[in-house]
């Protein structure tokens, strides 16, 4: 071997991968995440691929909105003509922390079995993503307006609201594309901020380089799908975790408000607005989802960990206000469930919760599909 | 081994063998061989929850292979003076690593910060004092080797039996200030002792034989601890290796192109394939959650291919980096699913590893029990030989129930198939006809195949699983019960 040879095997390896980088540029490369396995080799996932625990949970967060919809059950190409399809949209509470798929709100509808009556099979599908923030339901509620639904269930909190936390979500966060373009449609009222990457940076983050993350990413939730499908299992379930304080801490501030109102420029119902104009003729119905009211220690100023009083009355009173004024579907459900039925956060329900909910939830929107 | 430090080892690699043209390379290369290998076993030693136990058991590796070779050699060989030298390159090495305590809080080669200097000193003085009685004792007295092995196979079942891992977790701990009740058999994980124990109980029983070639302190040290084979073998003759440190010549640019094609075909084998078919092979989480009998299937079939890509691309990288540096180290793995009868199987799987069993306990038991007044029938002999040698490497993965079991569903594999084969054998026609033979081609082959190749595949079951009840439940989904 001579010192040339080395040279050039050294020279041509860097020139492809060079040239390959700057190939991949050119490449819309979230939409890669349009390629998917569900639904061909696995099984479609109940709901979107979420966790941190993938050893245990064959489960992955990621930022790909086309990849997580690709991964689910709901087949884009065609509704069947026999289903009357419904998603459920929303936060955590939705998606179902510590739940298991068919202990959620989607999964007991489903298993519900109901039919329209001409007999259309009425499917829920479950598009719960376990982060608070409405901009991030109106985001996903964005990409699944593509799946032709025929209702929208949409759970909210308070948590969700406040306008200044939009963009805390990760997934919102490495999204801004996507909600800037809802921002201009829509006109919301909302900070992005500005990138501050040089022109190189940005070319940098196009490269294969660059996107060796989301790449892995994709990789990654293709080969869960055989241990999704091995398993059923997409959630870590401990034996024991923290339940919900019910014994609160005197404060009586949200969000660093002091009260004793809610100033409603603060909170997103602009988003809410947008998300009902964006379905236009199909019916959006707004839940007010349960919330623990506990009975402990300071529970005159709090209702649970994240609301005080002063905070969670005003807010169902506008969220009330608001609806009957603009003519929004609205059901309140904040007290449907007792607090013994909550886990591990005011907003999380067992699945006896879950059935409660269900229950109170049912008759007020079986007219949707009779 | 990381992904990072192959690179790293493979771009040295590279640069020796660039290097390899020049004039002063041939001088200097076994004393760049020796630092590297010396710097590896720091470098590549995962970091442990026991303080400073990541530097001592590294510094431990490279005393126990000095004391190795001053046992095995002869007094021709044994001439401290003209191998000084190299104990004090070592020395210095081990000692200018501890020195680098004073520069970083958290560790520069070590993974953590290396113990206070004046431990670091008795012990440095320690070992020299024990070079010194070593070199005292009757040169290559059988008692003595036999204690060196026994020394080592201590310290085998110490890391392999989990209780006593805990065990002597719980004392280090206790000398160290720290928590005894949060020991585990994890704290004490020592990189590449397995491999660098079977090389050691080779020169030592080759001593014992006469076997071993005369080879300087320098050139037994780069063959217990070359760091391309330093994690994951193979487990190299050391008159083979000896061969090929003592050429010279420059690296070809065919050795590069060869080396770089397994190198390269070994990252993907281990860094892609083995490591995706991880995320679904079968494993202590996963085994008692699979619900069906098709995907338990798919996930025995993922971990059968899975450790043979892991264990045959770690192969291919070691081969293809020595390659670079003008090694040809001996292959590990020959296609070894693509066999017909479980005896060839082994002949392909972890060559080195069966070829060691079988010279250093295979052969030497069958001879004894052949030896002794009243000899066995042969088919005991091959019985209790094959079902021990099998049990014995089973034990070399752990000191488990489940390793047992494997070692002994191989043993029995092995013994069956020695039987049938004798059987066929005296059955089979001097002459097959033409039709037999396309019979044994297109149906023979192929059924042969696949039934070994299910054999060793529900061998992985209880290797790959920590308890008794849980394979057998695995077990028992295989097969639609459970």
């Amino acid at each position: 071997m001579n010192g040339r040879f080395l040279r050039n095997v050294l020279l041509k390896g860097l020139g492809i991968f060079i040239i390959l980088n700057l190939l991949w540029t050119v490449v819309d490369s979230p939409k890669l995440g349009t390629l998917s396995l569900y639904d061909h080799l696995f099984r479609g996932r109940e709901r979107f691929p979420y966790g941190e625990n993938s050893v245990e949970s064959y489960n992955l967060s990621l930022n790909n909105i086309y990849a997580m919809f690709e991964s689910l059950r709901l087949d884009a190409v065609e509704v069947p003509v026999n289903e009357f399809r419904v998603l459920v949209i929303g936060d955590s509470s939705t998606w179902g922390t510590l739940l298991r798929p068919e202990e959620t709100l989607a999964g007991q509808l489903d298993a519900l079995n109901l039919s329209t009556s001409d007999g259309r099979r009425v499917r829920f599908y479950n598009l719960g993503y376990p982060t608070l923030s409405l901009t991030k339901d109106l985001m996903i509620l964005d990409e699944g307006m593509d799946y032709m639904p025929d209702l929208i269930l949409w759970p909210v909190t308070l948590e969700s609201f406040p306008r200044n936390r939009q963009l805390d979500s990760p997934i919102a966060a490495n999204n801004l594309g996507r909600i800037q373009s809802l921002q201009q449609e829509y006109g919301l009222d909302l900070t992005i901020p500005a990138d501050s990457r040089t022109p190189l940076q940005r070319f940098y983050a196009r490269t294969i380089v660059g996107q060796r993350r989301a790449l892995a990413d994709l990789l990654r939730l293709q080969v869960y799908g055989a241990m999704w499908s091995a398993t059923g299992i997409d959630q870590v379930y401990p034996a024991e975790y923290t339940p919900a304080a019910r014994d609160l801490e005197p404060d009586a501030t949200f969000n660093g408000w002091q009260g004793p109102n809610l100033d409603e420029s603060q909170i997103s119902l602009d988003v809410l607005q947008a998300g009902i104009q964006m379905a236009g003729s199909i019916p959006v119905v707004l839940i007010n989802e349960p919330v623990l009211v506990s009975s402990g220690k300071n529970s005159d100023i709090r209702y649970n960990f994240y609301y005080p009083r002063w905070a969670y009355d005003d807010y169902r009173r506008i969220l009330s206000d608001r609806s009957a004024s603009r003519g929004w579907n609205y059901i309140d459900l904040w007290n449907a469930v007792p607090q013994e039925r909550f886990t591990n956060s005011a907003i999380h329900l067992d699945p006896a919760g879950v059935s409660l909910e269900v229950k109170s939830l049912l008759p007020q929107i079986e007219g949707y599909w009779r | 081994m990381t992904l990072t430090a192959t690179l790293i080892f493979a771009a040295f690699a590279l640069l020796l063998a660039a290097l390899s043209h020049t004039r002063w390379f041939g001088r200097a290369r076994n004393w760049i061989l020796l630092a590297a290998s010396v710097l590896a076993v720091y470098w590549l030693q995962p970091a442990l929850p026991i303080r400073g136990l990541d530097f001592w058991l590294p510094s431990l590796t490279l005393m126990i292979a000095v004391w190795g070779w001053v046992l095995t050699s002869s007094p021709a060989e044994r001439n401290l003076r003209a191998n000084l030298p190299v104990l004090a390159m070592v020395l210095g090495l081990i000692l200018a690593i501890a020195l680098t305590r004073y520069i970083s809080s958290t560790g520069i080669l070590t993974p953590s910060r290396p113990p206070q200097l004046l431990q670091v000193l008795i012990f440095l003085a320690a070992s020299a004092l024990l070079i010194y009685l070593i070199s005292l004792l009757k040169p290559a007295k059988t008692t003595w080797l036999w204690f060196a092995i026994a020394e080592i196979l201590l310290f085998f079942v110490i890391l392999k039996l989990p209780a006593l891992t805990t065990l002597v977790s719980g004392w280090l701990r206790s000398a160290n200030g720290q928590n005894p009740a949060l020991a585990s058999a994890l704290d004490i994980r020592w990189l590449g002792f397995s491999y660098i124990a079977f090389r050691l109980i080779a020169t030592l029983r080759d001593r014992q034989s006469g076997r071993l070639p005369l080879v300087t302190l320098q050139e037994y040290l780069i063959y217990l601890i070359f760091f391309p084979a330093l994690s994951a073998g193979p487990i190299d003759r050391s008159e083979r290796f000896i061969a090929d440190l003592r050429n010279h010549e420059p690296v070809s640019s065919a050795q590069v192109t060869e080396g770089g094609r397994r190198f390269i075909l070994g990252l993907f084998k281990k860094f892609v394939l083995a490591d995706l078919l991880a995320l679904f092979a079968l494993g202590p989480v996963n085994a008692a959650q699979i619900r069906s009998t098709g995907w338990m299937w798919v996930s025995v079939y993922a971990y059968t291919l899975q450790i043979y890509l892991d264990f045959s691309g770690y192969t291919d990288i070691a081969l293809g980096i020595s390659r670079w540096l003008g090694f040809t180290l001996p292959e590990n793995f020959r296609s070894p699913y693509l066999n017909q009868d479980l005896t060839q199987f082994w002949n392909n799987w972890h060559i080195t590893l069966t070829l060691w069993f079988r010279a250093y306990f295979f052969n030497p038991l069958a001879r004894a029990l052949r030896s002794t007044r009243k000899p066995l029938p042969a088919v005991w002999v091959i019985l209790i030989c094959q079902i021990l040698t099998m049990v014995l490497i089973g034990l070399w993965h752990g000191i488990t129930w489940n390793f047992v079991v494997w070692g002994a569903w191989h043993g029995v594999g092995l013994f069956v198939n020695n039987r049938w084969s004798e059987w066929r054998k005296k059955r089979a026609p001097a002459q097959p006809s033409e039709n037999q033979m396309r019979i044994a081609r297109y149906i023979g082959t192929p059924v042969s195949t696949l039934v070994t190749f299910h054999y060793v595949a529900l061998g992985w079951v209880w290797f790959a699983l920590p308890s008794i009840p849980l394979s057998l439940g695995v077990i028992s989904r295989l097969f639609g019960a459970g």
